[in-house]
């Protein structure tokens, strides 16, 4: 097992190098990471090439790579331009720890992600507690009651709920429980930020305020979960082991519960397992819409302002959890599923 | 004892009808999937709706601006209201919806093609090609898609002028976007095509066309590739949906194809600071991308069901 | 007094996308207590459907049984609700069934597996019931019972898994002990080994036994009476003795005929049936053998026959004599 796990973690080097390549080369090259750097101020041609130097964008972009990767400060870098190298680089590079700084808000990429991860998590993680609330609930109704009327109403709605784009249900979502709820006289909920400034950070007011973008994401995930549920569970409770079971004379309860659901939960398990580390993206667009302060809004508002460490220290760290948590998923497996043994 | 309402004529013919191939299945399958029909009828109603649409409207009336009229609801002249320049909403997604379905359909004829051209030539040759390619597919497939469009788009924004086709001309950016579309999502195509090919490349048929010299070419293309047509028409069909949907996406961030230039993910892009007043200007093309995506993703689903040579073949 | 099991004019359908199928056609047939009934045929003529329906585990939809009774100890089964049913399954009636790779839950102990009956129908507690279950491996013949108790299915063989199945169907010592092809899937020594397992415990416990089979050489030294199913139907029905020794119909004729028998000289070939079973989609109007059997006339294509008394219990449903090759 120890060894399964170092292979697996072997492999994933070379993997993760090919990722922050594609998306390194993605992001310097998508836009002019200078014109930001100065926020509203224009920068002046000679500042430009001053920074261009120091910042090293002037080298090819392997090069480039190679100094986001290990740091430079142990090469001496040309400032002026003339040819001669000057002063010691003071990156310490990826592998160290040292994400950069924001071009923006020139703060190391790692405090600013630290800030917003928090709100991140208490968003997405009440999301999937949710989501896996109501999917398991609906996907095994509609199993084992296939073709009932309620299973039919949730496949409709299941396949609209993933026929929408996300943002456009938040629209919805918004003008019924916003706009509308407002005008007839009715509690409404609140459509922008985390809490209300005027009562503070409180968990009530967070709560309240995560309603209609728990809702949505929700929406559209119990949409697609539900129905993967229930085809695994269609799947198992028609294999001879669930007949053994009924022909053993257990109730249905026992057959599902004791039977059905162990087996039917383990695909589940991968699915789950490749989507938290998803969850700390956040999910860009519903938290642009509800300006959420978490890490998705982050991602975007580094991507508007070409905020190329930034953007780079948030896909670097999603893409490792990705595949770090494939690995604890695989291995998690081992442990619910008595057939499979890694080697 | 005799339970039969057939006739021995129908029973002897039955007996020399040549058994049905799997296309004929697959179709009496598809009819009988009657969520598969509804999708059928959506996009029959789509289609109607943005060709016939345009003998009633002409582009110059999507695209026409007019000052007295902005955001103006509903009204008997512009049934689905107007925008913040005064144009028909109406005819705006009768002519958006031209270009969404166009980029939808186009995105995935790329992905398509990336997704199977990688996928066949990693299980095909196998060894070194496959490790590399499969590296990079794998590499590709962990990048979450929204950044990658997100990455993509603002890297190829603006690098495709505008040019005319077929009398109309089109935004640079109807090009950036397909091609944006179709390079973040064939990796899952790629591996279905590639475990396909794995299999299939150590059958007998494969090996016996080897034997009469068929080249590698033919093999891949003529030999394997009919083989795994139906997983690919099934992910090809889901895909159009998604690229649809991410259309909807990279537009809403602002990304997408650039005015005049109407697509319905490019008419909701404002919509949030219409949300309360102008409710009009964001719900009609949203609608009309989920009567579509619908109307898609039930095809596909019958079509899944239709090819699946597993399916359970149940009624009501 | 009642017979312990009477089945009555069972139909059994499937309506599925590509038509209805007739899996069975109004089969009848009794069992006595400590009885032993072979039914034999094809695969897919309905065999495993018809004791599915006696055991109330027909998937609905698509499967419906159309019509007929089945009366245990004078009680419709198919009238009764789940709650009663499940008093009935694993309780009087058990099941083993043909594959043991996939019959056991891959993911629960062997053990779990057998307790659950105990658990639920003896209303034993963890204990007794794992104590129990260690006896029951024990009486199957799974040597050192009480370490393998923790296995799960896949550290079993699939003979072992067979012997667990049995242990499991065995646990609340039913009346009467369905036996769905358990041979099939397993190597002929290990086949020899469950036969004779099934045998001692019948005569140990002294329960009725229904075996189905394709394989007409295991019922011979098994059952006392034979039923012999050809699409759906029930062709021919006697004593082990009347089958082997005295087959009037002529498909049990050509099944006794195609195996392979080490008392005949080898020079004989091996008799086939020509043609496939009837699709059970669209079944002809006549006799459902008539396309393959080599003693059709004319009244075969018109008019299927029904089971009729040729001897003492001894029955077949055929329009042709096959002693003399012309019409009864």
């Amino acid at each position: 097992m120890t060894r399964y796990i170092i292979r697996r973690l072997l492999q994933t080097i070379p993997l993760l190098l090919i990722i922050s390549v594609i998306l390194f080369v993605l992001a310097n090259k998508m836009g002019d990471p200078l014109a930001s750097f100065g926020g509203r101020r224009r920068i002046r041609s000679d500042d430009r090439e001053r920074l261009t130097r120091k910042l090293g964008l002037d080298k090819p972009i392997l090069v480039q790579y190679a100094i986001w990767l290990v740091g430079n400060d142990w090469m001496r870098v040309d400032i002026d331009g003339d040819g001669i190298p000057d002063e010691y680089g003071t990156r310490k590079g990826v592998l160290r720890g040292d994400f950069g700084k924001s071009f923006m808000e020139k703060r190391p990429v790692l405090e600013i992600i630290r800030e917003r991860v928090s709100n991140t998590l208490i968003l997405m993680l009440t999301c999937e507690v949710v989501i896996l609330i109501f999917s398991l609930l609906i996907g095994i109704y509609s199993a084992l009651r296939q073709y009932s009327t309620l299973d039919y109403v949730f496949t409709a709605f299941s396949f609209i709920g993933y026929s929408m784009p996300i943002f456009w249900l938040a629209l919805i979502l918004m003008y019924i429980f916003a706009v509308n709820f407002k005008q007839w006289g009715l509690p409404y909920f609140p459509t922008i930020g985390m809490y209300d400034l005027a009562v503070g950070r409180t968990v009530g007011q967070i709560a309240w305020h995560m309603v209609l973008p728990v809702a949505t994401i929700s929406i559209m995930s119990v949409a697609g979960y539900s129905r993967y549920v229930r085809s695994q569970m269609l799947e198992v409770i028609s294999q001879d082991y669930i007949r053994t079971a009924y022909a053993k004379g257990l109730p249905e309860r026992m057959v599902i519960m004791g039977h059905a659901l162990k087996n039917a939960a383990l695909p589940l398990v991968t699915i789950v397992g490749m989507d938290l580390p998803l969850l700390l993206s956040g999910a860009v667009v519903t938290e642009s819409i509800f300006a959420w302060p978490g890490m998705g809004r982050l991602f975007w508002s580094a991507a508007q302002d070409t905020d190329i460490p930034v953007l780079m220290g948030i896909l670097v760290i999603i893409s490792a959890l990705v595949v770090i948590f494939q690995i604890i998923t695989d291995i998690t497996y081992t442990f619910l599923d008595p057939r499979i043994r890694y080697n | 004892m005799t339970t039969t309402e057939v006739s021995w004529e129908f029973f002897e013919e039955e007996i020399e009808r040549p058994p049905l191939t799997p296309a004929q299945v697959a179709w009496r399958r598809f009819r009988c999937h009657k969520m598969a029909l509804v999708g059928v009828g959506l996009l029959i109603a789509i289609f109607l709706y943005v060709i016939v649409g345009a003998f009633i409207y002409s582009e110059a009336d999507a695209n026409r601006t007019d000052l007295s009229i902005t955001l103006s609801p509903p009204s008997r002249d512009h049934p689905l209201g107007t925008d913040g320049t005064g144009r028909c909403i109406l005819a705006r997604t009768i002519y958006g919806g031209q270009i969404s379905v166009l980029i939808g359909l186009s995105a995935v004829i790329v992905s398509v093609t990336v997704g199977v051209l990688i996928g066949a030539i990693s299980g095909y040759y196998g060894g070194h090609i496959d490790a590399i390619l499969m590296r990079f597919t794998e590499a590709m497939f962990n990048i979450p898609q929204l950044f990658l469009l997100i990455l993509l788009a603002k890297l190829l924004s603006g690098k495709i002028p505008t040019f005319k086709l077929l009398g109309r001309s089109f935004s640079g950016s109807v090009i950036v976007i397909i091609g944006v579309i179709g390079l973040t999502s064939w990796m899952y195509l790629a591996r279905i095509v590639r475990a396909n090919f794995l299999s299939l490349k150590e059958q007998e048929f494969v090996t016996a066309a080897r034997c009469i010299g068929s080249r590698n070419f033919s093999i891949i293309f003529e030999h394997i590739l009919p083989n795994s047509v139906a997983p690919i028409v099934v992910a090809a069909t889901l895909g159009v949906a998604s690229a649809i949907i991410n259309e909807a996406y990279v537009s809403f961030l602002g990304l997408g194809v650039q005015p005049p230039t109407a697509t319905w993910g490019n008419m909701l892009d404002q919509a949030y600071h219409h949300l309360d007043s102008e409710p009009w200007m964001w719900f009609f093309p949203g609608m009309l991308i989920l009567l579509t995506v619908l109307g898609i993703n039930f095809v596909g689903d019958g079509l899944r069901d239709a090819l699946d040579p597993r399916a359970l073949t149940q009624t009501e | 007094m009642a017979p312990l099991l009477e089945v009555q004019d069972l139909t059994t359908r499937f309506y599925t996308l590509d038509g209805i199928v007739h899996a069975v056609n109004g089969i009848s047939y009794t069992v006595e207590e400590g009885d032993t009934l072979g039914i034999v045929g094809e695969s897919g003529c309905g065999k495993s459907v018809s004791v599915l329906s006696v055991m109330g585990l027909i998937p609905e939809p698509p499967g419906k049984i159309a019509a007929g009774q089945v009366l245990y100890k004078g009680q419709d089964l198919l009238q009764l609700d789940q709650k009663q049913m499940e008093r009935i399954r694993g309780k009087e009636i058990a099941m083993v069934f043909q594959d043991p790779m996939t019959s056991l839950n891959p993911v629960l102990t062997i053990g779990h597996q057998i307790g659950e009956s105990l658990i639920v129908h003896l209303g034993m507690g963890q204990k007794e019931a794992r104590r129990q279950s260690v006896e029951l491996l024990d009486m199957v013949g799974i040597p050192q019972a009480a370490d393998r108790y923790s296995d799960y299915p896949h550290q079993f063989s699939g003979g072992m898994r067979q012997r667990a199945m049995i242990a499991m169907a065995l646990a609340c010592s039913p009346n009467i002990f369905i036996a769905d092809e358990p041979t099939t899937a397993l190597d002929v020594t290990i086949q020899a080994q469950i036969i004779d397992l099934v045998k001692t415990l019948r005569d140990q416990l002294g329960m009725a036994v229904i075996w189905i089979t394709h394989d007409l050489g295991i019922i011979a030294g098994l059952a006392e009476k034979v039923l012999v199913m050809y699409a759906g139907f029930f062709i021919e029905r006697g004593s082990v003795d009347d089958i082997y020794g005295d087959p009037r119909h002529p498909y049990t004729l050509a099944l006794l005929k195609s195996v392979p028998r080490v008392d005949r000289t080898s020079k004989e070939r091996l008799a086939v049936i020509s043609g496939l079973p009837p699709d059970l989609l669209g079944l002809p109007p006549g006799c459902p053998f008539a396309p393959r059997c080599t003693y059709m006339v004319e009244q075969c294509r018109k008019e299927n026959p029904c089971l009729e008394p040729i001897g003492f219990g001894h029955e077949i449903a055929c329009w042709v004599d096959v002693t003399t090759g012309r019409e009864r």
